[in-house]
């Protein structure tokens, strides 16, 4: 038998007489641990790096900013935003993460963080910076994550509540069929490495040649649906293998399809004029890059650690390896990272595409259109203003979004005069919201809100407090279908293992990061 | 022998055994407990791996990663795991199977090793460890 040990473990060598463990025994903060059979076996302090804020780190600076004061190596301020309750909740990791990426090199004006922000690699999710070329600045592989452009897409279908209701659950049952999700699902599509090589470089303008959707979806994805500055050649041999019958597939985690209601509307101008009203029905699908993005942020994190001491930066953590912009890591990173986006792109625009193809059998009134489409993990190469003067900045967004206010000439036609649309995914048994971008979001963070709601609780913790099917029954009891496969991934997704969106989206919100514009309930939500 | 860690989004694995090889494989073993239950997955096909790193932490970060390309690309899962670390080179072998939903469970897919709280070292009894943070 295996035997059991502090922390809970199984001996590898027991082989098949281990006990079976439907779930491993784990070990976390401030709880009890049990070996195997579930005996308590002890007590653990939590790790040094598993603490709530300590208030002395910050100083506030509003009711909804506050200041990690430049000091050490550190060459510009920290900035989070968020409540006070969103303060008090965030790790001490998201400090010092904010005071690690302000000593980089080229660093611009600050280094801020989002109030969904919670400790990442490197940057914490919810992080952004922008770096200038000119001055030495870099660009960092964990800057941007693994899952390189991951990003919410949310569509219009033209149908009210009364008309989905009746056709609900078949609408569930054959998306669930259509749309390929959870670990290591493919799809229908099978590309040779030339082919992908052409998703790569063009992103959702190749789905949309390739009949996959309308030219006119293109209008509603940032840059036009394809990230200039893409270069295939840059991505592995490795990276590309691993894409090449992922294309319209949806991943696992917190990716998800949606269908949603408009509940709430906060602001009728400008909900009139990104075309939702109440009773609409949505439907929001997040996901990004798959194998291939993943891969990319595995061997530029590699090169980039590797290549640090080459270009003499001296970094205050190895997960904050990055290389100055006009290295040749740098550039081949930022070559291969805009082929990354343009993977995402391309992803979500043919999922769209298989979405209008199953409402268009089981909801024939319907008419799928593009609301907008984001991304949350990218480097961008931006026109800002710094003292006066227009500059062109890097700015990595991890886990956060663009947020372009009223008058930015990206925009299309339609929303120019209220800014984008900024779409914030919630938990599928809560809400996601619709913000706008403010004009005053590109003087706080350079044009950038949250993104989501971000996790309070482990994957391991949340397995252990519920068990799937009893979330799929409390959330059925609340009018939301749930279909998956994997009822353990449902449990490490249970709503209550997140942070409080709507004080999330309150918090950008009153700081002045995006306008809240509506409310989302979930009604069917396909899970990988 | 494997361990799960404590990381509030993601998650961290842990191997511990009498060399440093058993650490490598008891993480791999901690690898494929956050994708599915190990136990049920079939030791059928073998599939040969080999990575090369100066610092044996970076190392262990390669052969999960190594890892999850296999998994990815051949849509199998892994059971069983053999390590031989020489001159800065592992060669490895990992057992397992192709995935089938209806029947493995899967809860996540992996998205690569981070260099979050990655270490291999031996620790104060004299076992090694080797772990990380992997993005889910």
């Amino acid at each position: 038998m295996g035997r059991p040990m502090r922390g809970g473990c199984i001996s590898k060598s027991a082989g098949a007489q281990a006990p079976r463990l439907r779930h491993p025994v784990v070990m976390y903060p401030h709880a009890n641990v049990r070996n195997p059979l579930g005996h308590a076996i002890g007590r653990l302090a939590p790790p040094r790096w598993c603490k709530i804020m300590d208030r002395k780190l910050v100083k506030r600076r509003g009711e909804n900013k506050w200041l990690v004061e430049r000091a050490g190596k550190m060459r510009v301020d920290g900035v989070i935003f968020g409540s006070e309750q969103l303060i008090n909740e965030m790790d001490d990791m998201v400090v010092r993460q904010v005071a690690n990426v302000a000593s980089l090199p080229g660093i611009v004006t600050g280094s801020f963080a989002m109030p969904d922000a919670h400790w990442g690699y490197g940057f914490c999710i919810g992080g952004v910076a922008a770096f200038d070329p000119g001055q030495g600045g870099v660009v960092s592989a964990g800057g941007v994550g693994f899952d390189i452009s991951c990003g919410v897409r949310t569509l219009h279908t033209g149908l009210k509540t009364e008309d989905f209701m009746p056709l609900r659950e078949r609408l569930a049952d054959a998306l669930f069929r259509k749309i390929p999700a959870g670990v290591g699902s493919t799809g229908k599509l099978k590309l040779s490495v030339s082919r992908l090589d052409e998703v790569l470089a063009n992103g959702a303008v190749w789905a949309v040649d390739n009949g996959y959707g309308l030219r006119d979806d293109l209008r509603f994805i940032e840059s036009g649906g394809r990230a200039d500055g893409a270069d295939p050649s840059q991505v592995s041999d490795q990276a590309k293998k691993r894409q090449l019958d992922e294309m319209g597939t949806l991943g696992s985690g917190n990716h998800y399809l949606e269908i949603q209601k408009v509940v709430e509307i906060y602001d009728n101008e400008t909900a009139a004029a990104f075309g939702i009203d109440e009773g609409d029905i949505m439907v929001s699908i997040h996901c990004g890059s798959r194998g291939l993005g993943h891969q990319i942020g595995t061997d530029f994190l590699k090169k980039m650690t590797t290549s640090a001491k080459q270009y003499g930066l001296e970094l205050p953590e190895r997960e904050l390896a990055c290389a100055p912009l006009n290295s040749d890591v740098g550039k081949s990173y930022l070559g291969a990272m805009n082929a990354g986006i343009n993977c995402a792109l391309s992803n979500r625009q043919i999922l769209m595409h298989l979405v209008r193809e199953v409402f268009d059998d089981v909801a024939p009134k319907a008419n799928i259109r593009l609301l907008y489409d984001v991304s949350h993990n990218t480097c961008k190469e931006e026109m800002h203003t710094i003292d006066g003067k227009s500059k062109k900045l890097f700015v990595h967004r991890k886990g956060a979004t663009r947020s372009w206010g009223p008058g930015h000439a990206e925009l299309p036609a339609e929303y120019r005069n209220v800014g984008q649309p900024v779409l914030i995914g919630g938990t599928m048994g809560t809400a996601s919201y619709i913000l706008a971008g403010t004009e005053q979001s590109e003087r706080l963070a350079f044009g950038s809100a949250c993104h989501g709601a971000g996790r309070n609780m482990s994957r391991t913790a949340a397995t252990k407090k519920w068990h799937g099917k009893e979330v799929v029954g409390r959330l059925a009891h609340d009018g939301i279908l749930i279909r998956s496969r994997s009822m353990r991934g449902i449990a490490e997704e249970a709503p209550g293992a997140y942070k409080d969106v709507s004080e999330v989206v309150k918090a950008t919100h009153n700081a002045g990061l995006a306008k809240k514009i509506a409310k989302l309930k979930p009604l069917v939500c396909i899970k990988g | 022998m494997w361990q799960h860690f404590h990381h509030q989004a993601d998650i961290g694995i842990r191997g511990i055994g009498d060399s440093l090889e058993e650490a490598f494989a008891g993480g791999a073993q901690a690898l494929m407990a956050v994708i599915c239950s190990p136990e049920i997955v079939q030791s059928i096909d073998c599939v040969e791996i080999e990575c090369e790193g100066e610092e044996k932490d970076l190392l262990f970060a390669d052969w999960i990663n190594t890892l999850i390309y296999e998994m990815d690309v051949r849509k199998m899962l892994f059971s069983r795991f053999e390590v031989a670390i020489e001159n800065h080179t592992l060669t490895g072998r990992a057992w397992g199977e192709k995935t089938d939903p209806d029947r493995h469970e899967l809860a996540v897919e992996v998205k690569a090793a981070t260099f979050m709280e990655l270490k291999a070292y031996k620790n104060n009894d004299g076992q090694w460890v080797a772990q990380c943070v992997v993005d889910v």
